[in-house]
């Protein structure tokens, strides 16, 4: 009885292996182990002012705008804040699709700050679960400004882990635990280290729109002499427009770097001392080889 | 009693056997299909390949199926890649574009040649299924039969957005080139 069982189910399989309308699910059954990777969590390497767990791709370039003008409180006779302009230009390439990267010249101290990110993890649903992505960010500069310090004294050192995770197709959140050493920090008796973790994330509002928010908190004693700062926060609009990402915010930080929007965030959002800003990245790939294609 | 059990089910084995020797036999597919397609503009070039595209051919009935998943599709622009996927096609709503229908006049797939073709069938993108005649080649060779074809796809026929304000303008008819190279399936 088992055999005859057995056979009746084996022939049963095969018809159904060869019912002709079944050739598409046939196509479909090949490739149900697929693991699928979740892209597009930020539309930038910024969440706002931070970095984000995106990094270039292999052989792409971005090259990047960014603005501060000055506090929306200064009023009508500073053209409440666009009178004065801080900027920062920088280029990002992607060594390979995971490592990218930096460099930039903030006119703010006249900063030249250098940077690596590196993804670790992606997030994936399908054959491999990955819950989050991870992406490692270390960073060094130095403030020219100060020509009396020694250039020992002139360094500072950020590293970031960025743990972020898309949330469906809107929502995507970002945990960014923050270590800042500067060896000589700018006020006296400031504490060479600060910790903090930055909270942010976006949520599209179309395809090519998202509204983005961003908060750092720092394990410090907040608006004293020796640490006259705030916490950073920045709400923002990334537009996307084909090979351009425009991003428009509002922050209290007027830096553009992590020691600077991190460690040393000035204004304070309970009196006005917001700052309009955008950053403007155009992406350009160098990837020749793929270039053209033969038709 | 047992042995008209042992005779019934060796007959069963048996047309089994059978049956599926004639059925493999008429398989014919392929998982590394290539399938190209261009949106370029004289501003933009805009072309991605897709190397893993699924076909399986019946030559029994002439039954065809084709399945294609949008995020193997590699664009020379990662940036354009990531935008085809999430702005465009929107990769996780409709992961697939697949056509299955039937090649209208069968060619003699036993013997060798190139014949003019064409399939009718349902052709699906972006989750919009539209009943199409597309014509194409195909060619019979040493047990192999290579189906290649030119084709184009309207954007607004399946409901493929471009936002007015794209500063990379993609064409509204996409050129689409396919080459897939079958073999016997095992």
């Amino acid at each position: 009885m088992k055999v005859l069982r057995l056979l009746v189910m084996l022939m049963g399989s095969s018809t159904v292996l060869y019912a002709q309308d079944d050739l598409l699910n046939e196509l479909s059954k090949q490739d149900s182990a697929q693991t699928v990777p979740v892209t597009a969590t930020f539309k930038s390497t910024r969440v706002v002012n931070g970095q984000s767990v995106e990094t270039m791709k292999k052989k792409h370039l971005d090259f990047r705008i960014s603005h501060r003008f000055g506090k929306l409180n200064s009023g009508a006779y500073q053209f409440f804040g666009l009178d004065q302009a801080t900027m920062r230009l920088g280029f990002e390439y992607g060594l390979t699709d995971d490592l990218m990267i930096g460099v930039g010249r903030s006119t703010s101290q006249k900063v030249y700050d250098f940077f690596g990110k590196y993804k670790l993890l992606k997030q994936s649903t399908g054959a491999r679960i990955m819950p989050v992505s991870v992406t490692l960010f270390g960073g060094t500069g130095v403030a020219t400004v100060d020509k009396e310090r020694e250039f020992q004294d002139k360094l500072y050192y950020t590293a970031q882990v960025l743990v972020a995770r898309k949330f469906g197709e809107r929502l995507s959140l970002q945990l960014s635990p923050t270590y800042l050493y500067r060896t000589m920090p700018d006020v006296t008796g400031d504490e060479k280290v600060v910790l903090a973790v930055g909270i942010g994330g976006r949520f599209k509002l179309s395809k090519r729109v998202s509204l983005n928010g961003e908060y750092f908190y720092t394990a410090r004693e907040k608006n004293t002499v020796t640490a006259p700062y705030h916490d950073s926060m920045s709400f923002g609009v990334d537009i996307e427009t084909g090979g351009h990402v425009f991003q428009l915010h509002f922050t209290n930080s007027l830096g553009m770097i992590e020691k600077q929007f991190i460690g040393e965030t000035a204004g304070s959002w309970g009196k006005g001392d917001i700052h309009y800003g955008f950053n403007i990245s155009r992406t350009f790939s160098f990837d020749k080889k793929n270039k053209r294609q033969p038709n | 009693m047992k042995t008209h059990f042992f005779r019934v089910a060796c007959l069963a084995m048996f047309s089994t056997a059978l049956l599926s020797e004639n059925a493999f036999a008429q398989m014919f597919s392929t998982s590394g299909g290539n399938t190209k397609f261009s949106a370029s503009t004289p501003l933009e070039n805009i072309e991605a390949e897709n190397k893993k595209s699924q076909v399986i051919l019946n030559t029994a009935n002439s039954e065809i199926a084709i399945r294609m998943n949008m995020r193997d599709f590699v664009f020379p622009n990662k940036l354009m890649q990531e935008h085809f996927n999430e702005n465009y096609i929107e990769s996780e709503k409709y992961p697939t574009a697949t056509f299955s229908g039937k090649v209208d006049k069968a060619p003699d797939y036993a013997k060798d040649g190139d014949y003019d073709v064409s399939a009718t069938g349902k052709f699906t993108v972006h989750g919009v299924t539209r009943e199409r005649t597309i014509k194409g080649k195909m060619k019979v060779e040493g047990g192999k039969i290579t189906i290649s074809s030119d084709f184009e796809v309207a954007l607004v026929d399946h409901k493929i957005e471009v936002p007015k304000v794209v500063f990379v303008k993609i064409a509204q008819i996409i050129k689409v080139k396919a080459q897939y190279v079958l073999s016997p399936k095992k």
